[in-house]
């Protein structure tokens, strides 16, 4: 018998029963809440007269809405009334029903996928859900994690389980070494131009690979991050002594005897040697360079020294169109330079990069420069409180500052503009989030998705630079 | 969720093909918290004279005297009669939300749109299938005798009419047995609850860390 992919061992632990239609029952170790996908969930409870079944498996933080300006009024302060009720209505549930949660005024309150992690609340080999579609950024440590909706966070909450069906089986394999100046960013980005904003639909896609080895547990986070924007719901990275590693003392983790039995649990959380992937896809990390996006799909990417593609070399009339459209929403014309492209903002956060690495990697290249002129607006949002603190104590913020960037408090920000930090019409803006949508960013908004040290030189230099060719400070 | 078995109640005959999520319930109510309270908003658009806000007290705005639901013979109906192709529009649960919240059981109509059907049963609402020619009959029925009440068997899958006229109707026989019972989605679930507790007894024994409480 063919051995096991880490997704089946993470699949078999967790299954409760097979239903009789076909669809199984998983359990969830962990939920995390924030305040814009659960406020039905708990009234659904309310109305149904049910009770939470484990209420220590949860934990929430308001993140999506948050204002990352000064904010030591707390909730009260939030101008827009709608962000205000979610964030206070969060605040109320969980105070109704006895669930920890990090509060707008708390240190460790952040960006839900950067907490778990940060606090050991999401560990490997357990499985994590949330109402948000980048909890595939969980799966980076061996944990199966997925996004899911108002309805299922309900049921999690009731039942502690989830009814799912199991995925097929995908392996990215990237192998070689990363040049210097490519990141874990750069990688994904160039696996989703590779395999497409589809290819993994229907998997849960494991990377491996003596590169994605390589990379930190941050990095590998930024990786499964973006597995939904290549349309796996779950992302996976096998667990080697560098997770075990990250796990170690953090607030969560266990402990002790139950610290020692865990690790040696966690050590068969990889594929086995001779596992069967339904597919399998091979990169060479030499191929990779600095990516941009210069499209509405993260699928529309090329590497930073390339052009904006021209409709009239597309492969069919479909994708031709798609081409098409998408250059006339982005304001760019065939065959234009990715370096051409002139940026009115920066943003350097949300969950895929803006943990402390990604960070230290922006200071590094804005040291000793400043801002361009043309920049309308840089800023920096820290995942968590506990990044902020980090980030402050090694004097990034200062870095960051000096050069004309705005350091905020954490949260969602400009990632998808819930709050006040939003794009204008027409506005161009390198950003280290995930999603480059139309509109996503801010009606009429052209969002460019690059890694952080990509983002930060192109606030220093107004345009898209290849970060290789800035000289070190 | 709601046990269904019998029902009997005011029919409201809304004679309009393809209602839409969005004539059921305009965009603006959506960005409440919550899933109930969305009846006083139901139809809002063709309901109200005036354009309705979210948050608004509804009980000074101007009605149209026009629209079935406004109507004293219609006051507290239970049962909605449409046309063709209702619920069609975005896969929302707010519609059946707030047919539920106004005190709807049950719609009968010749068509529904695919989730909109599913979201019905999910929210304890029964979407019933009658042909264009039964629903025709009662659309005539209603006419001739407004505020007239029917009674939804689903036990014996009929509507009856004052008259003793029967309807059969089908239903999928598991969301029949979730409807007869009260069991949503969570309520199945809950009967596997030995199942669950089995599990954890057994997982708590190979990794003890992950039932640690969050605290
Ligand atoms: S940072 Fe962006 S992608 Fe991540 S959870 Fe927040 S809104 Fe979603």
């Amino acid at each position: 018998m063919a051995g096991k992919t880490l997704y089946d061992k993470l699949w078999d632990a967790h299954l409760v029963r097979q239903n009789e239609d076909g669809s199984s029952l998983i359990y969830i170790d962990r939920q995390i809440l924030h305040e814009v996908t659960s406020p039905q969930a708990f009234e659904g409870l309310r109305l149904a007269g049910r009770k939470p079944w484990r209420i220590d498996a949860n934990l929430a933080t308001p993140d999506h809405n948050v204002p990352t300006t000064e904010r030591a009024g707390g909730v009260d302060q939030i101008v827009d009334p709608v962000s205000r009720i979610q964030v206070k209505t969060l605040d109320e549930n969980c105070d109704e029903y006895g669930i920890v949660e990090f509060k707008m005024l708390d240190e460790r309150q952040g960006i839900v996928h950067v907490v778990g992690p940060e606090q050991g609340m999401t560990l490997p080999g357990s499985t994590v859900v949330c109402g948000d579609s980048h909890t595939s950024t969980h799966g980076a440590f061996g944990a199966l994690a997925h996004g899911i909706g108002t309805s299922e966070v309900e049921h999690v909450l009731a039942t502690q389980c989830l009814i799912a069906k199991k995925m097929k089986n995908m392996l990215v394999r990237v192998d070689g070494e990363l040049g210097i100046g490519v990141t874990a960013k750069d990688v994904v980005l160039h696996i989703i131009g590779v395999i497409g904003t589809a290819g993994g639909t229907g998997c849960a896609l494991e990377f491996g690979g003596t590169a994605i080895q390589s990379l930190s547990i941050e990095g590998r986070m930024t990786i499964c991050n973006m597995a939904i924007e290549a349309g796996a719901r779950v992302g996976l990275v096998a667990v080697d002594d560098k997770t075990i590693e990250y796990f170690e003392g953090r607030p969560f983790s266990p402990t002790g005897e139950a610290w020692n039995a865990a690790v040696e649990n966690w050590k068969d959380l990889v594929s086995d040697a001779d596992a069967q992937f339904d597919t399998v896809v091979e990169i060479r990390a030499e191929d990779i360079k600095p990516q941009v996006t210069w499209g509405t799909s993260p699928e529309m990417v090329v590497a930073v020294d390339g052009q904006v593609p021209n409709p009239a070399n597309a492969a069919d009339s479909d994708e031709a169109n798609a081409i098409t459209r998408a250059l006339q929403y982005m304001g760019l014309s065939a065959d234009q330079a990715i370096t051409d492209i002139k940026l009115d903002r920066v943003f350097i956060g949300s969950c895929t990069n803006s943990r402390i690495e990604d960070l230290r990697a922006a200071a590094e290249v804005v040291k000793g420069r400043k801002v361009a002129s043309t920049i309308k607006q840089a800023l920096v949002v820290p995942g968590s409180g506990l990044v902020k603190a980090q980030a402050e104590a090694e004097g990034l913020d200062k870095i960051f500052v000096e050069a004309g960037l705005e350091w905020r408090e954490p949260g969602c920000s400009m990632c998808l503009a819930m709050n006040p930090d939003k794009l204008g019409n027409g506005e161009h803006c390198a950003s280290t989030s995930n999603r480059n949508f139309e509109g996503r960013q801010g009606f009429g908004g052209r969002t460019h998705l690059v890694s952080p040290a990509m983002a930060a030189a192109a606030a220093v230099t107004g345009h898209f630079v290849d970060v290789r060719t800035l000289e070190t400070n | 969720m709601k046990k269904f078995e019998t029902h009997t109640g005011v029919v409201a005959p809304l004679d309009r093909k393809n209602v839409d999520t969005d004539l059921i319930i305009p965009k603006q109510f959506l960005k409440s918290i919550k899933r109930s309270g969305f009846g006083k908003n139901l139809f809002d658009e063709i309901r109200y004279l005036d354009e309705g806000q979210p948050d608004q007290d509804c009980s000074g705005r101007p009605l149209n005297p026009d629209f079935v639901l406004n109507k004293p013979e219609f006051t507290g109906s239970s049962i909605l009669l449409a046309r063709t192709n209702f619920g069609c529009g975005s896969s929302r649960e707010h519609a059946p939300w707030a047919l539920d919240d106004y005190g709807f059981r049950a719609v009968i109509a010749p068509s529904y749109a695919d989730i909109f059907f599913n979201n019905c049963f999910k929210n304890g609402l029964l979407p019933i299938i009658l042909t264009e020619a039964e629903v025709d009959e009662l659309f005539n029925a209603v006419a001739g005798e407004p505020g007239m009440s029917l009674t939804v068997d689903l036990v014996n899958q009929k509507v009856v009419s004052p008259s003793g006229q029967e309807y059969g109707f089908e239903v999928d026989a598991f969301r029949k047995h979730c409807l007869l019972n009260g069991l949503d989605d969570i309520g199945l679930t809950l009967e596997h609850a030995d199942d669950i507790r089995a599990y954890e007894a057994k997982r708590r024994e190979s990794a003890p860390w992950l039932f640690d409480a969050i605290k």
